[in-house]
C-alpha cells in the first residue's frame, strides 16, 4: 500500500460496489416518492405498505417454496454427482461431468427459452414446479462444485478404516462420510437458495401466473410511485442475505473448528 | 508344520496395463512380526491392501486362517487396518474412535466401555477417551489407530508405513512399543516399510519386494548377512563391492580372487547372491573390517590401502578407505574407543579382514 493510488483505487472500487446498496435502505426510509437527493424526512410508510399487498406476499411465498425446493433438489443430486466424480473410474467421466457443469456457462436466457418450448411442446401448465425444474438444472453445476471440493478434501482412508472396521457401504457414507462433508452440503443449500431466490430470466419464462419475487419486483418498477416500496423490500433483503451468509460461515467455521481441520477461507 | 496364517499363492494384481504384483507366493506364520520392505511402488502397499480386502486381485489366490478370501470384503475380513495418516475420525472423540468397530457387537454398552477402556490402556492412552480426536498429537493417533484396530481382536493386524509420520525419537520409541505390543496380544502383525532399519529392529521375518516381486523372504539376520542378490544387498544397510573372479569350485568350496584383497576361499553358503547384471562381486558389510592400531596383529588375513574420508558419528566413526589396488574406496565402520583418536584422511592404514564375512555374487 505504498503507492497512493492503489489506495485510490482500491476505496472507488468499494464505493462503486457498495454504494448503491447503501442507498436502498437510505431511500426506503425516506418520506418521499421521488428517488432523488435532498432526502425529505424519515418514514416508515414504506414498509408498513409492504404488509398491505397480497400479491407480494404470494411471490414471496412462491420464491421460498421455489428457492427451498431447488436448493434441496440440486444438493441432492449434486452429492450424488460429486460423491461418483470424487470417489469413482468409470467410462466418458470427463465427458459426463463436463456436460453435467455445462448449464454454468450456458446463457440462462437459452435454458429458458428451449425449456419453454419443450413444456408448451408436451402441453404441461406453467407453474411453481416449472420454476423449480429450470433452477435445478441452473443450481447443480454449483452445488457440485461446492461439494466435489469437499469430498474430494476428505480423506479416503477415513471411508476404507469404518468399511474396516465391519461397516457397510452405506453406513460408511452415513456416518463418516456425510457428517465430514456436512459443511459443504450446507453451502450448497445456501448457494443454490441465493441463486434461485434472485434468479430471474428462468422464473419469468416458466413461472405462468405464479410470479416468483424478482418477477414480482419487475412487474412494479413500471409505477414509479412503487419505487420506494421495493426498496424497503430490497432493504429487507439484504439485511436477510447479510444474517443468511452469517449464519453459514458461523457453521462452516464450528464445523472446521470441531473436526480440527485448516481453515481455507470462505465467505466472510 | 502350522497352518500358515496368511498363504499367498501366484498373487497377481494389473491395474490396467500396469502389472503390479507379479506372482506373489508366500507364507505368513501365526503370530510373525511380518514386513514388507521395499522402494517406493514396489508394491508392497499394493499387497497389503490385497491381504485387507481393499482390492481384488487379477489371479491367485489369498488364504487367511486356511480360507480362501475370494469374494471376501474388507469388512468381513478378520484383519484390521492401521492406515498411514491413521484415519481417525475427526469428529469423534477418542473413545468413539476406539469403540467404532464394537457398533454392531451385542454386548451391552458397559461391557463394551470396558472393551474400550482396556484398548486405551493397553496403548497407554488412560484418561483420554473423553478428548476430542483432532486435538491429540501425531504419536497419539497413531495409539488410538492401534486400539480402534485392536479392539476387534482381529487374526492379523496390518500396519500401512505407521511411523513415517513421526519424527526420529518418536518412532524409535514406537517401534520398541510396537514390538512389546505385539509380543503382548499375540497377533500377526504384518508392517509395510520403506525403511530397513524399521524392518531389521521390529521384524521377525522381512519380504523384500522389487517391482512387483518377492526378492527374498527370510528372517533379518539372514538378509543382512547373505542377501541373495546385489539388489537386496544394496537395499539393506551398507554393503561394499569389490570385483572378482572364481579360480576354482571344489565341492562346498569356492576359491576367489578379489581386488584389494587377494585370494581367499569361501564356502558355497557364501555365494547364495545374484550379481544382477554387474558382474561378478564379492561384498562385505562395512563392519566387517577393522583398521589395526599400531603393533596390532590382525586375527585372520590383512591388506592395506590409505583412508579418504572420515565421517564421524559420536559413537561410530565412518572411513573411505582405498585399498592398494582397487579404484573404489569401501567403506569401513569402526566403534569409537577411549584412547584411539580419530584417523586423519591420508593416513595409510593396515586393514584386518576375514574370508567368513564375504558374500559372492555371481
Amino acid at each position: 500500500m505504498r503507492l497512493p493510488g492503489l489506495r485510490i483505487y482500491a476505496i472507488a472500487y468499494l464505493i462503486f460496489l457498495y454504494a448503491p446498496i447503501a442507498l436502498l435502505p437510505l431511500f426506503a426510509f425516506n418520506d418521499g416518492t421521488i428517488i432523488a437527493f435532498p432526502l425529505r424526512g424519515f418514514t416508515l410508510d414504506w414498509f408498513a405498505e409492504l404488509l398491505t399487498l397480497p400479491p407480494l406476499h404470494s411471490a414471496v411465498k412462491n420464491s421460498l417454496i421455489i428457492a427451498v425446493s431447488s436448493s434441496i433438489l440440486a444438493t441432492a443430486f449434486g452429492i450424488f454427482a460429486a460423491r461418483a466424480s470424487s470417489r469413482y473410474e468409470f467410462p466418458a467421466k470427463t465427458g459426463i461431468m463436463g456436460l453435467i457443469m455445462l448449464p454454468l456457462v450456458l446463457p440462462e436466457i437459452i435454458v429458458a427459452v428451449s425449456l419453454l418450448v419443450v413444456l408448451l411442446g408436451i402441453g404441461i401448465n406453467l407453474a411453481s414446479w416449472t420454476v423449480i425444474l429450470g433452477h435445478v438444472l441452473i443450481c447443480t453445476p454449483f452445488s457440485i462444485a461446492i461439494l466435489n471440493s469437499a469430498f474430494l478434501s476428505l480423506d479416503k482412508s477415513l471411508e476404507e478404516a469404518a468399511y474396516d472396521l465391519g461397516e457397510t457401504k452405506f453406513s460408511t457414507f452415513r456416518l463418516i462420510t456425510l457428517p465430514l462433508v456436512m459443511p459443504g452440503i450446507i453451502s450448497s443449500l445456501l448457494i443454490s437458495f441465493t441463486i434461485s431466490l434472485d434468479e430471474f430470466i428462468i422464473a419469468f419464462f416458466l413461472s405462468g401466473a405464479e410470479p416468483t419475487l424478482p418477477v414480482y419486483i419487475w412487474s412494479q418498477l413500471r409505477f414509479p410511485a412503487k419505487v420506494p416500496v421495493i426498496m424497503a423490500l430490497g432493504t429487507i433483503l439484504v439485511v436477510m442475505s447479510i444474517t443468511l451468509l452469517a449464519i453459514a460461515e458461523y457453521f462452516r467455521r464450528r464445523g472446521i473448528a470441531r473436526t480440527g481441520g485448516k481453515d481455507t477461507g470462505g465467505f466472510l | 508344520m502350522n497352518q500358515p496364517m496368511i498363504a499367498l499363492r501366484d498373487v497377481q494384481k494389473y491395474y490396467g496395463d500396469y502389472h503390479a504384483l507379479r506372482g506373489i507366493t508366500a507364507d505368513i506364520r501365526p503370530g510373525e512380526f511380518f514386513s514388507l520392505l521395499g522402494p517406493s511402488g514396489c508394491g508392497k502397499t499394493t499387497l497389503l491392501r490385497v491381504i485387507a480386502g481393499f482390492e481384488d486381485i487379477s489371479s491367485g489366490s489369498v488364504l487367511i486362517d486356511g480360507k480362501n478370501m475370494e469374494g471376501v470384503p474388507a469388512n468381513r475380513r478378520p484383519t484390521n487396518m492401521v492406515f498411514q495418516s491413521y484415519a481417525i475420525f475427526p469428529h469423534l472423540s477418542v473413545e468413539q474412535n476406539v469403540g467404532f468397530g464394537l457398533r454392531r457387537d451385542p454386548r451391552p454398552a458397559a461391557e463394551k466401555a470396558k472393551a474400550v477402556a482396556e484398548a486405551l490402556e493397553m496403548v497407554g492412552l488412560t484418561g483420554f477417551g473423553k478428548r476430542a480426536a483432532h486435538a491429540l498429537s501425531g504419536g497419539q493417533r497413531q495409539r488410538v489407530a492401534l486400539a480402534r484396530a485392536l479392539i476387534l481382536k482381529p487374526k492379523v493386524l496390518l500396519l500401512d508405513e505407521p511411523l513415517s509420520a513421526l519424527d526420529k525419537k518418536m518412532r524409535e520409541q514406537m517401534q520398541v512399543e510396537l514390538i512389546k505390543l505385539q509380543r503382548q496380544v499375540g497377533i500377526t502383525f504384518i508392517l509395510v516399510t520403506h525403511d530397513q532399519e524399521e524392518a531389521l529392529v521390529m521384524s521377525d521375518r522381512i519380504a523384500v519386494m522389487f517391482e512387483g516381486e518377492i526378492a527374498q523372504l527370510d528372517d533379518p539376520e539372514t538378509l543382512y548377512r547373505r542377501p541373495k542378490s546385489r539388489r537386496v544387498a544394496d537395499f539393506i544397510g551398507v554393503m561394499n563391492f569389490l570385483p572378482a573372479s572364481i579360480l576354482q569350485e571344489t565341492g562346498d568350496k569356492i576359491e576367489v580372487d578379489v581386488a584389494g584383497l587377494g585370494r581367499a576361499e569361501i564356502s558355497i553358503a557364501q555365494a547364495p547372491g545374484k550379481a544382477s547384471g554387474e558382474g561378478t562381486s564379492v561384498g562385505f558389510r562395512p563392519e566387517t573390517l577393522t583398521i589395526l592400531y599400531e603393533g596390532q596383529n590382525a586375527p585372520d588375513r590383512e591388506t592395506e590401502g590409505t583412508v579418504e574420508e572420515v565421517v564421524y558419528y559420536g559413537d561410530m566413526t565412518y572411513y573411505d578407505v582405498r585399498l592398494d589396488g582397487v579404484e573404489k574406496p569401501v567403506r569401513i565402520s569402526m566403534r569409537n574407543v577411549f584412547g584411539r583418536p580419530v584417523l586423519d584422511i591420508g593416513t595409510r592404514a593396515r586393514v584386518a579382514w576375514s574370508s567368513g564375512a564375504l558374500v559372492l555374487f555371481r
